[in-house]
């Protein structure tokens, strides 16, 4: 087991040192002169000539980048074009946001695509599965600033009862976890119920069953903690792609994540701060992906990565 | 096949759009602002009086554009890394599933924000962007079917027989991953329409005027309150049309590789 968790940190090193040269890269794809796009359009030669001093601009690139490798890994990512502010004091302002908002949202979409999973595999080709099935299938069709959009006009506008949008109470993440959550609800809520399918079908579930066990027993004791491991995995991914999710989500509801800072980043062309934001989702999302990758090595002793 | 049905309906659509569209979908009349449904705009008008149908219909034009151009982009580079790695295997196969390991770092839509940070907006970047989104599950799946594929015995005796590696990756290796690829190619039909019009709505995409369904969505926002409808129409096209494909997607896997079936 630690001999697994020490090898795939180990290849986690080329990923991260490739992510940072895609968000290194990022400023030197734009077209025209990075020190004016640093400093601006009006700018005159005299700062521009600081300013490649300053961001090592006339040094070689790859000079550059190790450059940018040695202060990120310290935490130093850089100034903000438009705030001054360093962009790790930005980026500690706004991240947590976005992982509460994205943890918030498995929380509910696990809760209820589990549910819906384990009822759709109980009462298998009846309604309540073809409900759950079409019901998931709609799930991942929904766009996330559509659906946000469907909300506020239904739960803030037409019936007044949540905030259609900012931050200061839970009740002002009710909605965007509801709507983050959606999509992950639904891939949940199959993972669920194909994994208690097949788990339904084992042999140990049948004696259990021929023993007498009653229904309930069966599916709650001996299946569902089988039928969990896979699903754990799913709730890892689902988490991830939240963070994805939660740009537009934040867009919608006007909140202060590290989605809508990458966005306003991007119309300002505040490139240290784009840079810096892909850099900590990125890490974060493959971190996670690893912590998944392990619990599914550590709650299924059948597989071994050997 | 409802996915079929909901699909080759859309393509209608948006092929026949000039013609059934009852209005030009970039010019109205300011008078006209904000209607609701009626005989004369069956779904009203938006903030500058254009009438909503005509524009979501010019709209299916635009989602299928940056559909087939962004998957079919995707497509070609995917399989192109996926046939690469999984056959040549060695060093390429490290090097291009290292390189899909760092594009899939990157998670949903954040990949096609850097790249549109880079690019700048329009329809073009916004196909480019989408595209690269999705290379990497095309060259996983591609990499897979070749990987299974290369030790199976009418390929070894394609082999013996003295063809040329081009020729067994043409003729044995890709017909034979056709049934994974045309899955891959439905379902990304629909992921693609999603990252595309976030990216619109986002203010980073096709930008207004244009009737992009993503695009139109961020402009209704300011007028929800007074003109809902300007805000739905659109969302439930884009709605509809990923179902289609989904739907289209499952339904494919199901009956080309029954292997797959639940």
């Amino acid at each position: 087991m630690l001999a697994y968790i020490v090898r795939r940190l180990l290849l986690l090193v080329p990923v991260l040192i490739g992510v940072s040269v895609v968000s290194f890269a990022l400023l030197q794809l734009v077209p025209g002169d990075p020190a004016l796009i640093l400093a601006g359009e009006e700018a005159t030669e005299e700062v521009l000539t600081r300013i490649r001093q300053e961001y090592g601009l006339n040094r070689p690139l790859p000079v550059q980048f190790l450059a940018y490798l040695r202060h990120a890994v310290v935490g130093d990512l850089g100034v903000s074009i438009q705030s001054r502010q360093p962009v790790s004091t930005l980026l500690k302002q706004r991240f947590p946001f976005t992982l509460k908002l994205a943890f918030l949202a498995i929380l509910v979409s696990a809760t209820l695509g589990v549910i819906a999973g384990i009822i759709a595999a109980t009462h298998r080709n009846s309604s309540l599965d073809i409900a759950a099935l079409l019901g998931s299938l709609v799930g991942i069709s929904l766009p996330i600033f559509w659906l946000g959009l469907l909300a506020i006009l239904i739960f803030s506008v037409t019936l007044h009862w949540l905030p259609s949008g900012g931050t200061g109470s839970l009740a002002h993440l009710v909605m965007p976890a509801l709507v983050l959550g959606a999509a992950s609800s639904a891939v949940i809520a199959r993972t669920t119920r194909a994994s208690m399918l097949e788990v339904l079908r084992q042999d140990y579930v049948r004696t259990a069953r021929a023993k007498g066990v009653s229904d309930r027993l069966v599916v709650y004791r001996h299946a569902l903690g089988n039928a969990m491991i896979p699903i754990l995995t799913v709730f890892g991914l689902e988490f991830g792609y939240n963070l994805g999710g939660a740009v537009l989500t934040e867009t919608v509801f006007s909140l202060p994540g590290v989605g809508r800072l990458i966005v306003e980043g991007i119309f300002a062309r505040d490139y240290p701060v784009v840079q810096g934001a892909l850099l900590v989702v990125a890490t974060t999302f493959v971190l996670v992906n690893l912590l998944t990758d392990v619990a599914y090595a550590y709650f299924d002793p059948r597989i071994r990565y050997s | 096949m409802s996915g079929g049905l909901i699909v080759g309906l859309f393509v209608l659509l948006a092929v026949l759009a000039p013609v059934l569209a009852p209005y030009e979908p970039l010019r109205g009349r300011v008078v006209d602002r904000l209607q609701g449904p009626s005989a004369a705009h069956w779904l009203g008008t938006d903030e500058l009086g254009r009438d909503v149908l005509s524009r979501v219909l010019y709209g299916a034009r635009i989602s299928l554009q940056i559909q087939v151009a962004a998957v079919g982009l995707a497509l070609l580079l995917g399989t192109a890394l996926g046939v690469t790695a999984g056959y040549v295997g060695r060093w390429p196969d490290m090097v291009i599933m290292r390189l899909v390991d760092i594009m899939m770092a990157f998670p949903g839509i954040f990949l096609a924000l850097a790249i549109i940070a880079a690019l700048g907006t329009g329809l073009a970047n916004v196909i480019v962007a989408s595209a690269i989104f999705l290379v990497p599950q095309f060259a996983r799946v591609v990499r897979g079917s070749v990987l299974t594929l290369k030790e199976m015995e009418f390929v070894t005796a394609a082999r013996a027989l003295g063809e040329r590696d081009v020729t067994i990756v043409a003729r044995y290796l890709l017909p034979n991953s056709l049934a994974p690829i045309i899955v891959q190619t439905t379902l990304r039909m629909a992921t693609v329409l999603l990252t595309a019009s976030g990216l619109s709505f986002l203010g980073l995409g096709v930008q207004p005027p244009s009737p992009e369904w993503g695009a139109m969505l961020s402009n209704a926002r300011s007028y929800m309150i007074t003109a809902p409808h300007v805000a739905t129409v659109p969302g439930l096209a884009i709605m509809l049309v990923v179902l289609g494909f989904n739907l289209l997607g499952d339904g494919l896997r199901d009956s080309l590789d029954p292997r797959l079936r639940e």
